[in-house]
């Protein structure tokens, strides 16, 4: 029998840090497995090294800083981070663009602060932001969705071409005519161009293949319908709570709808935001990250409110055509702030901290209440 | 009636069903029982009798000390084996001055002292007469808190109070003693209910019970109804013409299962929906919170005059071969009852005093049944869940379930960062170390243990700037007497001088003389 001291309490609802990751997996698989068999052995390849690079770094990275690797390794945290950076980024990219990214998530994003737990930004946001920036070019190069074993697709070898330079023919050719950009960036190519959305939306926005994943973009994020599924999966397990998404949802929602009351020739409506590019991902499944948002209630309604704001300014004015990683590393550094505001009142005291003043008022509200009171009652 | 909802709160499986249906059995009489002098908040208890001497059944055998401290009785007759040290029924493991008693086996009870003799009408008394006896007798409050239960009957005379409610939430898991002591002695409670309201001069009792326990509440409910002089509808109590307490309406509620329902201020704003000032005590806002047990225990000291001198306890657990409610003597040792209970079903990962929420390790099952013991429970690896702790990762589900509207895991930083003060600033003193953030912590951080180190390490804080003001003030208090002396030596050498000035003058004559 074990004497040793241990507070209370003697029991415990049987979570873990590992087993959440763990859920965040699994709700990711059907979006990541769908990716996986649209854009083919190149996507295969590049979520393998990306996700495999993660795990290298944080060994790296703890074996560093001093501590011990294996159930760093084992919380499941890199491996999570590295499949949320894979599924950001363009399906066919080249591997070093996988290892950077790992590299900078990992390293950059989350061990420099003193790994899990520690870090003020979203590791794979800061990767995916970072890798935006200096490598333009790789990262909006898009395919058109070319499923396994399809006539066209790239097979395996051509996959390893792709993947680490591009040294087969048939690659680069194939490659070449099916590279396009996203429907982010038509509409944004398009409306700069002077055209309106009448004429650009119908060729490249198709709200079915958006929802269920047939349209060019990043690796995981083309299916809206399966983030979707996994989003309310993990809303059933309590792995995530619902002010988040709900607040990113409901702020794009209503500013999008909004603009295109007042001009809908410049400016797509709700569901041409809710569904294209990484809303929902965002929405479910990186605003939603515990580390780097707010505690509170009411905060995680002003961050998701916040970084939904921001994803709609972003992509509606601002200089790229995608906002959700810049919005959210934007609300990540406000999460601080927000969490030192918007703390929950404490029981007895006043939102300053002051004890709660007892009038004689309330007290005789309270005996009144309990006097007029239906006397008696029933189990 | 309506209730309010009050924020966060667990909901544990709550591991009842093992004990329930035990009735209250009592326990033979131990070979020797240990009777710590300390089981209420306050000073320790004063012995008054010494080695070798024979005592009676609820003899007097140690007084009270101070304001919040209680007498303590002779469990039965016996012999006192000796005072001294002895382990304490605390985590800490240290030992407590404790009466050790040598049963004779005939249990023979006292000739009651005039304090400690029955009143066949306890409604006759005058409320300070009512407290005075409960306090005679020894009753602390048997929720866990043991805080002496005569001190809350005596807050009339400074709080405008109008209900008492009888704690009978119960909602840590895997108790069942009172839920035993509700179905088996609702006249008594409702009896101990009603004296305690004529002492408050209250004339409305609630009866809260956690909906896990129905027949409790059936109980309860035809207790309270048997007093009942024909008042019409659903109405409970109420002799309109009755004294105060005696004409108190009881009303038995329904609580939702929701941990920490039983945390007295909770339980209050469940209730009434008012919030309890932090520092104040639920009297400020008019109520008055006991257990069922220490209402029992009052009923016993008014009507037979006995002191407390015994408990239900719950041994239970998945450990534990076949759980019970026994009637135990206070000074029992622990393993007496884990034998009671036919012993391990299998090793247990953990002896606990308490519910598996607050309750508090056993350092060693030498130590004895106290006054406000609820349970022992022998827990399983398997039912503790224990894991190593990992990194906090800010889920903020601490926040989320926190009742008391804290921030744990950034007073758990605080302390972490060896800056306990940080944690006050926070409201580490507005945490009533109910565990719940430490039950759904992910990272199985023991967050009630951080709190606990720096509560006490807040307090030492205290305790040492209070040493050093106390001696700087007897410093300057010694430095201002020696230069009072040194005044009045002072003073008396210049009277002096002047005096031998004046006499050898006056023994000179000057020559202008």
């Amino acid at each position: 029998m074990t004497t040793a001291f241990a507070a209370n309490p003697h029991t415990h609802a049987s979570t873990s840090v590992a087993r959440a990751m763990q859920l965040v997996m699994l709700a990711l698989v059907p979006a990541t497995l769908l990716g996986l068999y649209q854009f083919g052995w190149p996507a295969i390849i590049l979520f393998a090294i990306t996700v495999l690079g993660a795990l290298l770094w944080e060994a790296l990275g703890l074996k560093l800083a001093g501590k011990a690797v294996r159930p760093g390794l084992l919380d499941g945290s890199a491996l999570l981070t590295g499949w949320l950076l894979a599924m950001t980024l363009p399906p066919w990219a080249p591997w070093w663009v996988g290892l950077l990214g790992a590299f900078l998530a990992i390293i950059v994003g989350k061990q420099i602060f003193g790994g899990l737990g520690q870090n003020l930004f979203n590791p794979a946001m800061v990767a995916r932001i970072a890798l935006l920036i200096a490598l333009p070019l790789e990262m909006t190069s898009f395919v058109a969705p070319a499923p396994l074993f399809s006539p066209g697709a790239p097979g395996f070898i051509d996959g390893l071409g792709i993947a680490f330079g591009h040294s087969s023919d048939i690659a680069i050719s194939t490659y070449d005519a099916m590279s396009g950009a996203s429907v982010l960036d038509e509409v944004r190519t398009g409306l700069g161009q002077g055209q309106s959305l009448d004429t650009i939306l119908p060729g490249v926005f198709d709200p079915l293949a958006a929802l269920w994943g047939g349209v060019a973009g990043s690796l995981g994020e083309t299916s809206a319908l399966l983030l979707l599924l996994g989003g309310l999966f993990l809303l059933q397990q309590r792995v995530i709570r619902w002010e988040i998404p709900l607040a990113v949802l409901a702020s794009i929602g209503l500013l999008a709808g909004l603009m295109h009351l007042i001009d809908a020739g410049r400016y797509p409506g709700p569901l041409f935001h809710w569904l294209q590019g990484a809303t929902l991902l965002c929405a479910f499944f990186i605003a939603t990250d515990p580390v780097t948002s707010p505690v509170s209630r009411s905060g995680q309604l002003l961050f998701g409110a916040g970084c939904g704001v921001l994803i709609y300014v972003i992509r509606t004015w601002g200089g790229y055509p995608e906002g959700v990683g810049f919005a959210v590393l934007l609300m990540n550094a406000c999460a601080p702030l927000i969490d030192h505001y918007l703390k929950p009142r404490i029981y007895g005291r006043d939102r300053r901290g002051q004890p709660l003043q007892v009038t004689p008022t309330r007290v005789a509200t309270a005996k009144a209440r309990v006097s007029t009171s239906p006397r008696g009652s029933q189990p | 009636m309506r209730l309010f909802r009050i924020r966060g709160g667990v909901h544990p499986q709550d591991r009842k069903s093992l004990s329930a249906e035990r009735p209250i059995e009592p326990l033979p009489l131990p070979q020797l029982l240990h009777i710590p002098l300390q089981q209420h908040i306050g000073a320790a208890a004063n012995p008054i009798v010494e080695r070798r001497q024979q005592v009676a059944k609820g003899e007097l055998i140690a007084r009270a000390q101070g304001p919040v401290s209680a007498p303590i009785h002779a469990p039965t007759s016996g012999r006192i084996a000796g005072i001294g040290l002895y382990p304490a029924n605390h985590p800490s493991g240290l030992s407590v001055r404790t009466i050790s008693l040598q049963p004779d086996g005939e249990d023979r009870w006292a000739a009651g002292s005039e304090e400690l003799v029955g009143v066949a009408d306890p409604f006759a008394l005058e409320p300070e007469e009512i407290a005075k006896r409960v306090a005679a007798a020894g009753v602390v409050g048997m929720g866990g808190a043991t805080f002496p239960a005569a001190v809350k009957l005596n807050l009339r005379n400074r709080y405008d109070l109008h209900t008492l409610v009888i704690n009978g939430a119960e909602c840590e898991p895997y108790l069942t003693c009172d839920d035993r002591l509700m179905r088996e002695q609702a006249a008594a409670i409702v009896d101990g209910a009603r004296i305690m309201a004529h002492a408050l001069g209250v004339e409305r009792i609630i009866i809260a019970i956690e909906k896990n326990k129905p027949q409790a509440q059936q109980a309860m409910l035809s207790a309270a109804s048997s007093h009942d002089r024909g008042q019409a509808g659903d109405q409970i109590g109420g002799k309109i013409d009755g004294r105060p307490g005696e004409r108190a309406k009881i009303e038995i509620v329904g609580l939702p299962m929701h941990y920490p329902m039983g945390s007295e201020k909770h339980l209050v704003q469940t209730l009434t929906g008012l919030e309890t000032p932090a520092r104040g005590l639920t009297a400020d806002i008019g109520v008055v919170v006991h257990n069922p047990a220490t209402a029992f225990a009052v009923h016993q000291a008014l009507r037979e005059g006995r002191p407390l001198i015994d408990r239900v306890v719950t041994i239970t657990g998945g450990a534990i071969k076949e759980p019970r409610n026994l009637r135990v003597l206070i000074g029992t040792r622990i393993e007496t009852l884990l034998e009671a209970s036919s012993g391990f079903a299998e090793a247990p990962a953990r002896l606990v005093s308490g519910g598996p929420m607050m309750g508090q390790v056993i350092p060693s099952a030498r130590a004895p049944v106290i006054k406000g013991t609820n349970g022992i429970l022998a827990l399983t690896e398997a039912e503790t869940r224990t894991r190593e702790p990992a990194a906090c990762i800010r889920c903020g589900k601490c926040v989320e379930v926190c009742p008391c509207g804290l921030v744990p895991l950034d007073m758990a930083a605080f302390v972490r960062a060896g800056q306990p003060k940080g944690a006050v600033d926070r409201g580490l003193l507005d945490c009533i170390s109910c565990g719940c953030c430490a039950y759904v912590c992910p990272a199985h951080l023991p967050l009630v243990q951080y709190f606990a180190h720096a509560k006490g390490a807040m307090a030492e804080r205290d305790r040492i700037k209070q040493k050093q003001t106390e001696t700087k003030r007897l410093a300057e208090q010694r430095t201002a007497r020696m230069e009072a002396i040194k005044q009045a030596k002072r003073a008396a050498m210049a009277k002096r001088k002047q005096a031998d000035k004046a006499k050898s003058a006056a023994s000179n004559p000057s020559p202008a003389d």
